[in-house]
């Protein structure tokens, strides 16, 4: 088992040394952004002009839905939203801290992308895992 | 190239078979199409045959193995919901071609019940319900939201969808379900993601539709011109980049890349649709391709069903098979029966809910991931 928690999807990163953040990557040919790393571009069909690059954790509301219905031990209702991060690149998760009600939830609402346990799941092998969550910039 | 025309088309009454097999189910819309247009499987030269659920089982070929092993060649298609829409395409594409002048498209589905997708990858722990939702009934919300965003569509707006098409499957004795459901109905169903209520998903049901394909020479030669349907386009795309690409699938630039290359190689626009079976897999998504397909400009959606312009009797109905919504959604199968609905209105024998007049047809596929698939028929002069 892990000392720490591991990161709930790969293009999350946890340094030894200061703050988790977002991995993306940026086309040096046409500037389409991805989360996580690749080799090519799949907007221009570029190879080997990728550069990493770190995600803003700052963002904006593009679209969400409020989930009502999951499957077995997922605690419902809760925000699916989706984000447009600064800078480039959109990423989806929980939107937290917001009532699940369509009149209190605004399109283009500026976010905050923070980072914190994944809600107390665990692997088969009982590791932790860190994930992020979007919560509204006050 | 010469024309290709569906010369027999037909598919069983959409529900629940636990006790049949795939091939099975597949086998009676071969036999029914067949029957539809007096051939029989020796008189096919190939079988194009679409399965999701099993699509590593040969599918095809075990249709055969129940209704006659002739040996011709047997291609397995598996494109998401897109399945049945390709298996078409390509039986039509080799009739196009001159490979063969006579050739059996069948699709087919077995579907458990409950939520599709959302179930993320193997390793570490489950994503659903962590970072957002993949279940499609959330995927085709937040499409609908987006729709939302830009045009201030509302929840009722979405919701009439639903009672437009379960009204017309009540004259669709081959679908599901034959139940009104009026708008409080709809609204005040179990919310399974808003703004899709239970009502406004896509019923999943186990089903099967076939269609022969034949060249014009052999649609002559055997007499069949008179319930012939000329296939005018078939296109099929995947999704061009977009910069929400990897978390929020695109279902409206691959529509619409499709819908202009369909309306191109037909020579006609959508002022000449009479009728369209499009993919109502949630009421969300029929919104979108109302303009997504041009029966439209952007930001009208709403007032089009608002108005009735998409009901029969409308100016241009949509889905008055009660669609996928109502009339079920068996993956594999409902690219073919899409284009057995249409067929039917061109024919004229879809009874109560006929389009009057029904000259030309749209059929609408997505499968996300994504591919989409359009044909547009018209009545054989």
């Amino acid at each position: 088992m892990a000392d720490r928690p591991l990161p709930a999807v790969s293009h999350l990163k946890i340094p030894d040394e200061g703050d988790p953040y977002l991995e993306g990557s940026r086309c040096g040919s046409c500037g389409a952004t991805f989360l996580g790393t690749r080799e090519n571009c799949s907007k221009c069909g570029a190879r080997g002009k990728m550069q990493t690059i770190r995600l803003a954790n700052r963002g904006e509301l593009y679209s969400y839905c409020i989930v009502h219905r999951s499957f077995p031990g997922i605690d419902v209702p809760y925000v699916s939203a989706i984000v447009d991060l600064e800078g480039g690149g959109t990423v989806k998760g929980n939107l937290i801290d917001v009532e699940p009600d369509p009149s209190k939830i605004d399109f283009g609402m500026p976010v905050d992308v923070v980072y914190d346990d994944a809600l107390g799941r665990k692997d088969a092998e009982g590791n932790s895992y860190l994930s992020y969550f979007f919560k509204p910039r006050i | 190239m010469a024309d290709a025309y569906v010369v027999g088309v037909d598919m069983i009454k959409f529900g629940r078979f636990p006790e049949k097999s795939v091939p099975q189910l597949g086998s009676e819309a071969a036999l029914l199409a067949l029957d539809d247009c007096g051939l029989t499987i020796q008189d096919m030269q190939a079988l194009y045959c679409g399965n999701l659920g099993q699509a590593s089982g040969m599918v095809g070929q075990r249709i055969l193995q129940e209704i006659g092993q002739t040996g011709i060649p047997v291609v397995n298609v598996a494109n998401a919901c897109a399945t049945g829409a390709t298996a078409f395409r390509e039986a039509w594409a080799s009739v196009k071609a001159d490979l063969y002048d006579m050739v059996l498209a069948v699709g087919v589905e077995q579907m458990g019940r409950g939520l599709l997708g959302g179930g993320g990858g193997s390793r570490g722990i489950s994503k659903e319900g962590l970072l957002g939702s993949g279940t499609m009934p959330s995927v085709f919300a937040e499409a609908g939201m987006e729709h939302t965003r830009q045009y201030g569509t509302t929840f009722e707006q979405f919701a009439k969808v639903s009672v437009k098409n379960h009204h017309h499957s009540t004259m669709n004795p081959k679908a599901m379900y034959q139940i009104e459901t009026p708008l409080e109905t709809v609204m005040n169903a179990e919310m399974i993601s808003y703004p899709n209520t239970k009502l406004m998903c896509s019923v999943n049901v186990d089903g099967s539709a076939a269609a022969v394909i034949a060249s014009e020479k052999k649609a002559r030669e055997l007499g069949l011109m008179d319930r012939a349907v000329k296939v005018r386009a078939s296109v099929l795309t995947s999704d061009p980049w977009q910069e929400r690409d990897l978390v929020m699938p695109d279902v409206n630039t691959c529509t619409r890349k499709a819908a202009a290359a369909a309306y191109e190689m037909a020579g006609l626009g959508p002022e000449d649709i009479d009728l369209i079976e499009l993919h109502d897999c949630f009421a969300t998504a029929e919104i979108l391709h109302y303009e997504n397909l041009g029966l439209c400009e952007d930001g009208e959606a709403g007032r089009l069903i608002d108005d009735g312009d998409v009901a029969l009797g409308g100016r241009i109905p949509v889905n008055v098979s009660g669609g996928l919504l109502s009339k079920g959604h068996p993956l594999g199968a409902t690219g073919i029966a899409n284009i057995y609905e249409v067929s039917t209105h061109l024919r004229g024998a879809a009874g109560q809910r006929q389009v009057e007049g029904a000259q030309i047809g749209m059929t609408h596929v997505i499968g996300l991931g994504s591919a989409c698939g359009i044909h547009i028929l018209e009545k054989a002069a």
